[in-house]
Formats: C-alpha cells, structure tokens, sequence
C-alpha cells in the first residue's frame, strides 16, 4: 500500500518534469525554425532561461526518489539501460551549454553552434526519452535473476530479447517528439508575440494532426507488443481516467488553439502529455518495470524498500516537494510576459 | 581490461572532474554573501565585486551541474548491486539534495545571475543567501551518503544482504558526517578565497581595477586565513581523530606506518616500499604521530602488518601521497593566508609584491589539496564500498561488461576535455573584462 503511494508519487514527478522540461525541450526543438534572428532567438531562450535549470531537477529529484523508495528498479533499470542513458547524459551536457554558454560571446559564429547544439540535443534526449518509455511498456529481457542488459538495437523486432530501439519504441519515440514539439509550440505561442508567435502557431495544426495519427498508431501497436496492457486499463474503470485526460487534453489544444486562447491551449497540452503518462503508469501497474516474458517483470512490491523507510520520508518528502512549488510558483509568477523581438534587455 | 577496474576508473575520472566546480561554487557562494552584505550596508566597490564573482559563479555553477547529473546516475548504472543493497539506505539523502538543495538552488540562481536590477538590492542579497544556502545544503546531503560508506550508522542488514534504514535520524546525525562536513566544506572556503585572492593579487600586479583588487584581497585574506587554520584545526584533526578510531588500517597505511610502535614519529616526506614494507629516504619527526593522536608521546599506534592483508587498501602509495600532498599543501596555506592577512594592516600587503605573486601563482593548489582530500577518503575506505559491510568489488554492475564502460570513459574524457577549453576561455574572458566594466544585465 505504502509502496503503491510512491509508485503514484513518482510518477507524478515523472509527469510534472515531462510537462514542464517538455516545453523547454520542445521549445529547443523548434528554437532553429520558429526564430530566425538574434533578437528572435532571445526571445525563445527568454521564455525558458529562468526556469529551464528548475524544470530539470525535476528529473534529478525523481531519480533520488526513485533509488530512495523502489533500489531494486532504480538498480535494475539504470544498469540495463548502461549505454541510452549515458548517451542522454551526454545531451543533457550539450543542451545546459547550448543555453548557458550562448551569452558569454558576442559573436555570431559562436551563438550559431550552441544553437544548433541546442536545437539537437533537445531532439536527440526526446527521441531517447521517448525511446524509453516504449521500452518500459514493452517490457525488457531479463535473465531469471530479473537483471537485463539492453543493447541499443538488434534487427529493430520486437523479440523476446529486443533493442532500446525497435520498431514500436521507435514510433512511441517519435509520437513523443512530435507532442513535445507541439508542447514547446503552445508555451512560446503563449509568452512569445509577433513572428515568433505567428511561426509557432502556424506549426501547431500539423503537429497536433501528426500528433493524434501516431498517437492512435501507438495505442494500436502497444495491444499488439504488450496485451496485457490493455487488460490493465479495461480491468478497472477509474484507469480509464488518464486516456480521458489524454483525449481530453488533445480536443481542448484544437479547440482553444482555434480560439487563440493561448494560456488554455497550453494548460490542455499539459492535460494530454499527463494523460499519456498517466495511461502508460497505470497500464503497467502492478509492475515498475514490465519483462517481455509476461509472467517475470518486477512488481512494485519485490521493487520496494522496507515499510519503515517509506514511511519516514514521506515527512520530509511531502513538505520538501511543496516548498519546491512555492518556488516555482514565485518563479512562473515573475517570468516576464509578452516577449517582444524588439526588447532592448536580453535577459 | 577487468570490469570492477573500468568501472572505478569512470567514477573516479567523473568525480574528480566534477568536484573542482562544486568547490569553487561552495566557496564563493559564501565570499559573494559577504560581499553582498557588505554591498547592503552602502559598500558600492563591495557589491561591483560581488557582481563580478557572481559571473564566475555562475560559470562553475554550470559546469558543476552537468558534470554532477552523470554522478547521480552512476550510481544505478554503475554500482547497480550497491544501489540494490543500499539504496533504501542513501536514496533517502540522494533524493533530500534533489528535494531541498537543487530546487533552491535553480529557483534562485537565475535571479542571482541577472535579477539585480528588477528585485532591487534586499531581495538581491537575499537571492544569494539562497544560492549559497543551497550548496551547502547540497554539500551536506552528499557527505552525509559519503559518511554511510565510510562509517555506516542508523542502518539493519537483513538476511538476504540488503541494507535497510532502521534510524532516519541516527543515519542524518552520523557522527562521521559532521566531521567530514566541516571539514569539506572549509576546504572549498579555502579554495573559493585563494582564487579570490589570486585574482585580485593579479588585478594589484597589473595595476588594473585597484580598488576592487583591494577588496577581493581584504576579503579573501582575512576568510582564507580562517578557513586555513579551521581546515587543520579543528576540522582535520576531528577527521584524523575519526579515521584512527574507526579505521584503523587505512590510518596506518595513511601515515605510511608499516609496523606497530609505540612513540610513532610524523613523516613529512618518504617513499612507501611496498616490497620492503619501510618507508624509503624517511623525514621524520620523533614521537609527534602518537602525541597528535593520542595527546601522549609514547602512545601504541597499530601498524599495517597487525592487520590481515585483506583488509588493507588496495593502492597503499597513492594513498600515502595523496594525504601527505593534502597536509602538506594544507600548512603552506596556513602559512601563506597569515602572511597575507597579517600585512592587511596599513595596505602593507597591497606593496609586497611577492606576496601578491604568491597568491596569483598559488591559485591552482588548493584544487590539488580538495582533490588530494577526497582521494584520501576514498582510496582509504577501499577494499570496502561500505565500510566492513560491503567490498568494492561486490558493488559494480556486472551486466555491464567492460567494453561498454570504457566506451563511455572515453566518451566522458573527449566531453570533458571540451568542457575544459570552454570553462578555461570563459573565464580568462570574464577576468580579462574584470569588475568595473561588467553591468549587471550581462
């Protein structure tokens, strides 16, 4: 039960760091097509710089409270996924460079390679962390001690012992870029104005198109890997919560985005990528880490630590964790509003 | 190549790596507060200079974050069966740095690097309390999962081997901690003030930016001389004090103290002969080891050989010189900060020139002493991951062969080469433009 709460809690961290990094990856990944001048390009780097650093410790803080409440997954997953995520620590390096490092010269040469590297890397890490969660769902190959090595692709089947990068992970990994991309397009649309908002909202009605198409291909594709999957969410009514917020979320970015009632677009894309997240969290309860084999896999109980160390973080964890949104409330609260190309102060 | 080697050769490249920006940061985090309190009280030249380190900070600050994010996931790729076994254990203070430490940190570090003139000077000031408050917070985190491995407390080891908290508090109030914290962190107050110093020894020499000079020297002295002294006595002596109590073996092998005697001498220089088991060409001084330890001058101090060789740490010399290369440079330092600190009265040191050239060319070295530090604790706590609980070569992942760790070694050393250039060229930028020219907008 204890073991069930931090299951939801870190899912939960999982999703606010996908909604919140989401826009500043998806804003990475347009920053080349959507701003083309310097002064355009500050805009977009305005609109993530304050934030951008506290979006990512999202990631950080989940991955302390994945070791602190399941070791066994934290152990398991990150070992056997050795080579994707150093390659991913490796894009994190360039990203961080590509938006600290930019102001430090003035010259054009210089600005042109931490924006392409930025540009990159933020494609490159969704690619992987789309990637991912196609591997968690489909589930990996564990040897009877339930330990695993993921090699980064073998014929791109899905086999009983497949790749990181297979045919399903690899359309999960770009129905993730193309949402994320449409997500980073709702925030700039939304703090940015002039060009760069009209750029943004021109590319918003082929990336939710594109967006709905492969999310329709996913869900098809995951009955197909992973049947049981669907049994999860057919089991119990209330899992069918997260696919209504997805649907949800996605009709409210058409409709407020054809209103152009930017804060409402963006707060709806939110509700979808949480919606996704929350249908692939509960479709593989009651497993933290699913194995091809549908009778291995490790459980949310086998992952967990002991009752009393569960316990006794939850009194620290929980005020820690609000203390953290009082900061980032007083933080989203003060970041400056209507980004114009034409401001004088680049930060 | 073995696999345990691999492995411990990328964690130790990457940490090592990492740990010199986190010790700047930590210390000037702290100098900058002083300046910013200074700058509060109506010090304009104080709070330009606190302008000027913020920028360095914040180069560090960047480079300490994304080479700290591959620390925390080697801990699961890497050492997977230490996570597995202990991670019920240290996941508590892993995920209390992220929860309160980097939050804090990230939520302020922007308005600390560009929010001057939209908070004003209060909310300024306060911004950097945040920030300096949140590295040492991290800082503390961090040791304290440092101080399990070397010297676990508040913890249960069940029947199948795993670790289990059985204490939150007994584990956050480890004893070992406290010392290592202070002691660490006074570390990097030394290395934060010599780079002060140096630059603003620099500044006088070239007879550039003099008057803001003069504060980074007034400042960084006057700290630097304390942390000096607090970084021997009383953090160092605490530390040593722990290490001979609860780690005997590593403290012999420490001292290059082969044989068990009573009235040990304090080497000051020698060459372990692990084939002779002696200490070549041996400077000695008689009796000094057992009265420092033992505050008597014929006290018993265990050598290596009363223990089995099992037990003893698995590179012996390196050991020995990284300790001995830590006090060594330590009482130079005492020696340097007094000088200089002691001619701030009447500006005398702003005229001894080779003074000034000392602290200009001392600059580098207290990046050795952290880092000769941390090899210590680290070589000393081998053959154990957890001290008498788990070896290092039971901790490593072992379905991740060698060929892959070494591929991502190699990856790490190109990618960290690069982030040498960069960190190198920007900075030499920022103190090149130095102080009064730099406008808060950046």
């Amino acid at each position: 039960m204890l073991a069930d709460v931090w299951y939801v809690l870190l899912a939960g961290m999982l999703a606010v760091y996908v909604i919140l990094d989401g826009f500043d990856l998806g804003a990475g990944m347009l920053h080349l097509f959507v701003a083309k001048t310097n002064a355009e390009r500050n805009v977009v780097l305005r609109s993530i710089g304050p934030v951008w650093d506290g979006n990512e410790v999202w990631l950080l803080a989940a991955g302390g409270t994945m070791i602190l409440a399941f070791p066994m997954l934290y152990a398991r997953a990150f070992s056997g996924f050795y080579l994707p995520l150093m390659i991913v620590l490796w894009f994190l390096v360039f990203r961080a460079l590509g938006i600290e490092l930019r102001h430090h010269v003035d010259h054009p040469l210089w600005r042109q390679f931490w924006d392409v590297a930025f540009s990159l890397s933020s494609l490159l890490l969704t690619i992987f962390f789309g990637a991912a969660l196609g591997n968690v769902v489909r589930g990996v190959a564990m040897n009877d001690a339930g330990v695993f090595f993921a090699p980064l692709w073998t014929n791109f089947r899905v086999d009983p012992e497949p790749g990181v990068l297979d045919w399903y992970t690899l359309i999960v990994a770009l129905n993730a870029t193309v949402a994320v991309a449409m997500h980073g397009a709702t925030w700039i649309g939304w703090r940015a104005t002039g060009d760069v908002q009209r750029r943004c909202g021109a590319l918003l009605s082929p990336l939710w198109t594109a967006t709905l198409v492969l999310t329709a291909v996913t869900t098809v594709a995951t009955y197909f890997v992973q049947p049981q999957m669907g049994h999860n969410l057919q089991s119990t009514l209330t899992w069918w919560l997260a696919p209504g917020l997805a649907v949800a979320g996605l009709l409210g970015l058409r409709l407020f985005t054809r209103r152009e009632q930017r804060r409402a677009a963006f707060f709806s894309s939110c509700a979808f990528l949480v919606g996704m997240l929350g249908s692939a969290a509960a479709a593989i309860f009651p497993f933290v880490l699913p194995a091809r084999d549908a009778t291995q896999g490790l459980t949310i109980a086998q992952a967990a630590t002991e009752p009393y160390g569960l316990q006794v973080a939850l009194y620290w964890w929980v005020p820690g964790v609000l203390l953290a949104i009082a900061y980032f409330t007083f933080n989203y609260r003060n970041l400056p509003k209507r980004l114009s190309a034409t401001d004088s102060d680049l930060h | 190549m073995d696999a345990l080697l691999a492995h411990r050769l990328q964690f130790a490249f990457t940490i090592t790596y990492h740990y010199l920006f986190p010790q700047l940061t930590i210390g000037l985090g702290l100098l900058i507060v002083v300046l910013k309190t200074m700058g509060l009280r109506g010090d304009t030249v104080a709070n330009e200079a606190a302008r000027f380190w913020i920028k360095v900070f914040g180069l560090g600050f960047v480079l300490g974050v994304v080479t700290g994010i591959p620390l925390e996931f080697q801990f699961g790729t890497n050492w997977a069966r230490f996570s597995e076994a202990a991670g019920g254990v240290i996941g508590q203070t892993l995920a209390m740095e992220g929860v309160f430490a980097f939050f804090l940190e990230s939520s302020f570090l922007y308005l600390l690097l560009f929010g001057e003139k939209r908070l004003g000077p209060k909310l300024h000031w306060l911004s950097a309390v945040m920030v300096w408050l949140g590295s040492w917070l991290s800082g503390y985190f961090i040791v304290c999962t440092n101080a399990f491995m070397q010297h676990p407390v508040g913890h249960r080891v069940r029947e199948d081997g795993v670790i289990v908290l059985e204490s939150l508090g007994a584990f956050l109030t480890n004893p070992w901690a406290f010392a290592q914290y202070a002691h660490t962190m006074i570390g990097a107050a030394v290395t934060g003030a010599f780079v002060m110093a140096g630059i603003g020894a620099f500044y006088l020499l070239s007879g550039r930016h003099v008057p803001h000079a003069k504060k980074f020297l007034q400042v960084a002295t006057i700290t630097g001389a304390l942390a000096s002294l607090a970084a021997a006595f009383p953090t160092g002596d605490i530390q040593a004090k722990m290490v001979v109590e609860h780690q005997p073996v590593t403290f012999a092998a420490m001292e290059g103290h082969f044989e068990t005697d009573e009235g040990v001498g304090l080497i000051l220089i020698g060459q372990p002969n692990m084939e002779t088991m002696t200490l070549d060409n041996p400077v000695v001084i008689p009796k000094v080891l057992s009265f420092m330890t033992h505050q008597r001058w014929d006290a018993r101090i265990a050598g290596l050989t009363e223990f089995e060789p099992e037990l003893w740490p698995d590179n012996i010399p390196l050991l020995y010189y990284a300790y001995h290369v830590m006090v060594g440079l330590g009482t130079i330092f005492i020696a340097i900060m007094a000088a200089a600190a002691f001619l701030l009265r009447g500006g005398r040191l702003f005229r001894a020139r080779w003074l000034l050239w000392t602290l200009f060319l001392a600059i580098p070295f207290p990046f050795i002493a952290n880092t000769a530090g941390w090899m210590t604790a680290e070589l000393g706590r081998q053959p154990w991951l957890i001290h008498n609980l788990m070896r290092t070569a039971d901790g490593y992942s072992d379905n991740v062969s060698s060929g892959n760790v070494l591929f991502t070694l190699l990856g790490f050393m190109g990618l960290y080469a690069l982030l040498s250039l960069l960190f190198v060229s920007l900075a030499l930028k920022i103190i090149g433009r130095g102080p009064s020219s730099t406008s808060e907008s950046g």
